[in-house]
């Protein structure tokens, strides 16, 4: 380790490693500082993903895979299942494999990796960041760099150390219950999805199968509802009416920002990545894919700062302005969608399975069940097609 | 005098309080978690934690 680098990445998730491996590619310097361990160690994800998105940002290695998914079943409170009509492949992933895969590829692109490296400030110069304080094995260390980024998860610290807003407002932050169970008897190329304000209030409930009655099995509720009933009293009395056979083989516990995006993502010699940033998309709380593709772009876009030796704000907005176009106006939409779905009634609920199930069976597809269930709320419409045609 | 308690067997280390402090008042390490002099005692952490690790106390 050196004390001086281009970039230093804080985060060794799938975004802070696939920002490195592009900064690296373009001839930075590149160090990743990751809290923990272990890269990928625990994994608190649901772990699905979809093909088109991943195989935009990486070649995808089928050691990564657990199981390929080729449709979703949705169930409504009372049961009704509703299978959408979509040729969208999918793959529910082992993401210990996976994110120690992504820092492999950085690895060889040349960034050097630390674990168990905790960054617990930053450095400031003339009014700007300009490297991070970190403790390794007893050790206290200073090390500068160039642009520091921040890709530090649900936690965003990096960025709030530097005057940026990143906490995330309780009802944006679901907090999550999952269990990976063996005998979940199950479709197993489908994923399947249970709305139901008695099940997961404001959130949903996801199975996505790993192969073989083995599945991720969890829920998130928003942070507004959790005061008096955790997420895990929810996906106990779940597992016990729906899968009383399901033997728990691990469990995990986390948070993700299903919020509108932050204002603010870049300063001079400063970036935000994958959830740090807010880019989860709101409907689905999927942050794998948007948080690698905004780390294609800042890592791209922080090389070729450094090489024309400007990494102030305005160059760096270059990321921003990239990321907003591949994927955050996106996600401004799916936020006003999430406000309105995950507020929706059992009986509204119920009566949007019931209105689709009269569809036949190919139009039954992701934009016609929003169409479906914005009839009460028909100014939304307009925005369900932008985002799902 | 109300505090928080923080019972490190429950905790998973997620975050989840981290994300949603509104003062930047926790400090969570790989199997550590510290609440510092910044905490107000709004209780965010308290509600939102998935595992219940943290416990509001109201003593005296």
């Amino acid at each position: 380790m050196k004390d001086k680098y281009n970039i230093i990445v804080v985060g060794a998730g799938p975004s802070g490693t696939t920002t490195a491996r592009f900064a690296a590619l373009s001839g930075a310097s590149v160090l990743i500082l990751e809290k923990d361990r272990e890269v990928g160690i625990p994994v608190r994800c649901a772990e699905g993903v979809g093909d088109k998105g991943l195989r935009s940002v990486v070649d995808i290695n089928p050691n990564w895979i657990a199981q390929k998914i080729s449709g979703v079943s949705l169930y409504s409170p009372s049961g009704m299942e509703v299978t959408l009509a979509t040729n969208e492949v999918g793959y529910v992933l082992n993401r210990k494999q996976f994110d120690a895969g992504l820092a492999e590829l950085a690895a060889k692109s040349g960034a050097e990796i630390k674990t168990k490296a905790y960054v617990y400030d930053l450095l400031h110069e003339n009014g700007r960041v300009s490297g991070v304080k970190m403790k390794h094995l007893g050790k206290e260390y200073q090390l500068k760099a160039d642009i520091v980024i921040g890709a530090d998860g649900v936690e965003s610290r990096v960025g709030r150390w530097a005057g940026m807003k990143t906490r995330t407002p309780m009802r944006d932050m679901e907090t999550c219950a999952q269990v990976t169970a063996q005998n979940i008897n199950i479709r197993d190329d489908y994923i399947h999805l249970y709305f139901s304000q008695k099940i997961a209030p404001r959130g949903y409930l996801w199975i996505f199968p790993k192969g073989d009655g083995l599945a991720n099995v969890g829920l998130g509720i928003s942070g507004e509802v959790s005061r008096n009933k955790s997420p895990f009293e929810y996906l106990e009395e779940f597992l016990n009416e729906h899968f009383p056979q399901a033997a728990i083989l691990t469990t995990v516990a986390g948070g993700v920002p299903c919020a509108m995006e932050l204002e603010k993502i870049v300063m001079d010699g400063l970036m935000l990545v994958g959830d740090a940033a807010h880019q989860v998309n709101p409907v689905s709380g999927g942050g794998i894919v948007n948080g690698m593709v905004a780390g294609k772009i800042a890592g791209q876009v922080a090389g070729n700062a450094l090489k024309e030796g400007d990494v102030s704000e305005k160059r760096l907005k270059e990321y921003v302005k990239l990321w907003q176009k591949a994927e955050g106006k996106k996600n401004k939409i799916f936020y006003k969608l999430k406000e309105f779905v995950y507020n929706m009634s059992d009986e509204d609920l119920d009566e949007t399975a019931r209105l689709i199930l009269h569809n036949p069976k190919e139009r039954r597809t992701i934009l016609q069940l929003f169409k479906t269930a914005l009839l009460k709320k028909p100014s939304l419409i307009v925005d369900a097609i932008k985002v799902f045609t | 005098m109300k505090s928080i308690k923080f019972n490190r067997e429950l905790c998973d280390f997620c975050g989840t309080c981290v994300g949603v402090c509104p003062h930047d008042a926790i400090e969570l390490l790989e199997s550590d978690l510290r609440i510092t002099d910044k905490c107000t005692l709004c209780m965010n952490c308290v509600y939102i934690c998935p595992v219940r690790a943290l416990e509001e106390l109201d003593e005296g």
